[in-house]
């Protein structure tokens, strides 16, 4: 990546720079500069850098995305792809082209205590907190993409549960992109308190155009806190996603990860833990190639100090010429003694030209742990085959059924009914081959 | 029923059953046993259909067709039902799911409509109080995360559902404690009808003085060496498998 290629983003953004949120905030300001300063500098990553040596962005360069100004973005809202996706039994927050859309959130009958509101709005009303958190559980020396994100947020989410509080139900963010060369930049902060309980479900879709989506998500589990994140990623398949998500859990903190890759021409996915004593992780995902998807998710397990648990399980089905990537990284420090660390990828290569490559890394400075990894790229299992044979199921039923059951173990871990659903049936859409029989499940 | 007639089977160009001959008819209870690696094993997969064994000679006629020639999906929707020693567990996959396709592959076999749905879920939960499970079970992926004997109960509620011919019961004792055993055999003795015959291979004879067999085979080295009524089991249990391992072959 060049610095004019960069340039040609940065050029843009006087112009864009006005119309940004928290623009009164030195802090902010400061922030922001840095970030676009170091983004003119590097550009988007590159294959040069060892964390991105898979994955190719350049096609991004290549296209000048640029944000909606707030006010625009109404008319062309799809209201079937909003009634399709907002879920019926969540308190939800829709972020349409990267802006709050008050008209189509749900926020009614919330806690009083409880703040969910846009970033825009939580930057006007409570800027001394964002303080302590944005940009605190991930810096813009992360990589560019955050970076780029810092400077260009529009808009985003600010979920705060205080002490002890156990939010009924979960909280969705549904962004939804409609514009061709839109930048969609977004930037959510949940916060979780001391013994707090949520769940939160970051959802994004879009209509049949190429589009950039751009999120970073930052949470905060509290001392002994219980945080359970999905994502569902059923962007459009033009599209291109770039999501981080970056967590700080506190002493017994846990926290539970479910990423769905469904969609997305070009999609990278970084979630990144920080493990503190006694704290656990759970790390699970699925990725499902078509076509010439190209689904990279990239996940980092550090582990500061003793007795933290993670495990973590990623899966990827690829067909056509449709290529996954894992690369899953597993950092024990020094001090993190009695760790107990379990990390699988397994992939399931439906045809010949699809591709998966999957780095798993172990980086252990602690002498007294229990780490583990597995990885298989492959086939299915012929004892399974045999056994549904042996059930009158003939041999490609049964082989259909045992790469939908692959898939199918990982939408079985959702506990909420109608996000299950919705993750069944992507599963479902993406290979109707399959030969599935929904009214049998 | 079935009909098996001086079968020769190798793995890998080792001759592992060397010339095995055994009728059975229509409601006998058979039991096949002997010591490890005596072929017993080898035999419940010929009849199922597994693959990796090359039939050298012999025939194996089931209701008067050839066994050997069908696919394995075939002989199970014509009625032989294998119970693994190992059943297999399938995340992904919930219990009810694979009963019901199992179920409407053998109705469409048969050229009959798929099961109606609360038909099957009486007939389901009928089933599931015979073997004494939880209905939970049905809905939790095929085995996954279950113990060895409710892994093998498992195995004879799917032979309860699907009222096979021919059941061939792999090593169902191993794994199982005393009390899982009573359960599984009380639904095998509930499935005994006229027209149900029962192939038990096992290693050990405590199974055979739950489910009464009618005849005993021994197996060693590829070969049934001695043949008799209950009795066997019982005198083979007092003087071990060496009693008959080093005799010739009875048939």
């Amino acid at each position: 990546m060049t610095t004019a290629i960069a340039s040609r983003y940065t050029a843009e953004y006087s112009s864009i720079a006005p119309t940004l949120p928290g623009q009164n905030l030195a802090w902010l300001t400061t922030l922001r500069q840095e970030a676009l300063s170091k983004f003119s500098a590097q550009g988007f990553p590159s294959l040069r850098e060892e964390e991105w040596r898979y994955t190719n962005v350049s096609a991004i360069e290549k296209k000048l995305f640029a944000p909606s100004a707030i006010g625009q973005v109404q008319e062309t809202v799809s209201k079937e792809l909003i009634s399709k996706y907002q879920l019926a039994d969540a308190w939800s927050v829709v972020l349409i082209d990267g802006h709050f859309c008050a008209e189509l959130s749900v926020l009614e009958g919330l806690p009083e205590t409880v703040t969910v509101m846009s970033m825009a709005e939580a930057l006007a009303q409570q800027p001394d907190n964002l303080e302590h958190y944005i940009n605190q559980a991930v810096n813009n020396d992360e990589h560019n993409f955050v970076a780029f994100n810092s400077a260009w947020f529009t808009d985003g989410l600010f979920v705060h549960v205080p002490a002890k509080l156990v939010l009924e139900k979960p909280v969705q963010v549904l962004h939804l992109s409609t514009q061709g060369d839109l930048l969609a930049s977004t930037r959510t902060v949940i916060v979780a308190e001391a013994m707090a309980d949520i769940k939160v479900i970051e959802t994004f879709v879009g209509l049949d155009v190429a589009y950039l989506s751009a999120a970073v998500t930052e949470v905060f589990v509290g001392l002994n806190a219980d945080v359970i994140l999905y994502k569902m990623q059923c962007e459009s398949d033009k599209a291109y996603h770039f999501g981080g998500i970056y967590v700080k859990q506190a002493k017994d903190a846990r926290f539970t990860h479910h990423n769905f890759a469904f969609g997305a021409l070009l999609a990278r996915c970084d979630i990144h833990t920080d493990l503190d004593l006694a704290s656990e992780c759970e790390l699970n995902g699925l990725y499902l190639g078509i076509n010439r998807q190209h689904i990279d998710n990239h996940t980092r397990i550090n582990h500061l100090k003793p007795h933290g648990i993670s495990r973590e399980l990623y899966k990827g089905v690829l067909d056509n010429r449709a290529r996954g990537v894992f690369q899953g990284r597993v950092i024990v420090a020094e001090d993190a003694q009695k760790t107990d660390s379990q990390m699988n990828n397994r992939n399931l290569l439906l045809s010949n030209d699809a591709e998966a490559d999957t780095k798993p890394q172990l980086e252990i400075y602690a002498d007294d742990v229990k780490c583990a990894h597995g990885v298989t790229v492959g086939q299915l299992d012929e004892k399974s085959i045999f056994y549904l044979q042996s059930r009158c199921i003939d041999e490609e039923t049964a082989r259909n059924m045992l790469t939908f059951a692959f898939a199918n173990e990982m939408v079985d871990k959702i506990k909420i009914k109608s996000l299950h659903d919705q993750a069944l049936e992507q599963v479902l859409i993406r290979f109707p081959q399959a030969g599935i029989n929904k009214e049998w499940l | 029923m079935l009909s098996i007639k001086n079968l020769t089977v190798n793995v890998n160009d080792k001759q592992i059953l060397k010339g095995i001959n055994l009728e059975i008819k229509p409601g006998e209870i058979h039991a096949i046993m002997g010591p490890n690696g005596s072929g017993k094993s080898t035999l419940s997969h010929i009849l199922s259909g597994k693959a990796g064994y090359t039939v050298t000679g012999g025939s194996v006629t089931y209701q008067g067709k050839d066994l050997l020639e069908m696919a394995p999906e075939i002989r199970a929707r014509e009625g032989v039902f294998l119970a693994f020693q190992y059943p297999v567990e399938i995340p992904g996959v919930s219990n009810i799911y694979l009963l019901k396709a199992a179920l409407n592959s053998i109705r469409k076999h048969h050229g009959q409509p798929e099961v109606d749905a609360m038909d099957f879920l009486t007939l389901v939960k009928d089933k599931v109080r015979l073997l004494e499970m939880d209905e939970k079970f049905l809905y939790r992926a095929v085995n996954e995360g279950f113990s060895g004997g409710e892994k093998k109960r498992n195995e004879i509620l799917q032979m309860a559902i699907l009222e096979p011919k021919l059941c061939i019961l792999d090593e169902t004792d191993s794994g199982l404690d005393i009390d899982a055993l009573k359960v599984v055999a009380e639904g095998v003795n509930s499935l005994r009808a006229a027209d149900r015959s029962f192939v038990m291979v096992t290693h050990y004879q405590r199974l055979l003085d739950y489910i009464k067999p009618d005849f005993v085979h021994v197996l060693a080295h590829g070969q049934i060496v001695k043949s008799g009524g209950a009795e066997l089991a019982l005198e083979l249990e007092e003087k071990g498998y060496s009693w008959v391992e080093d005799s010739k072959a009875a048939i």
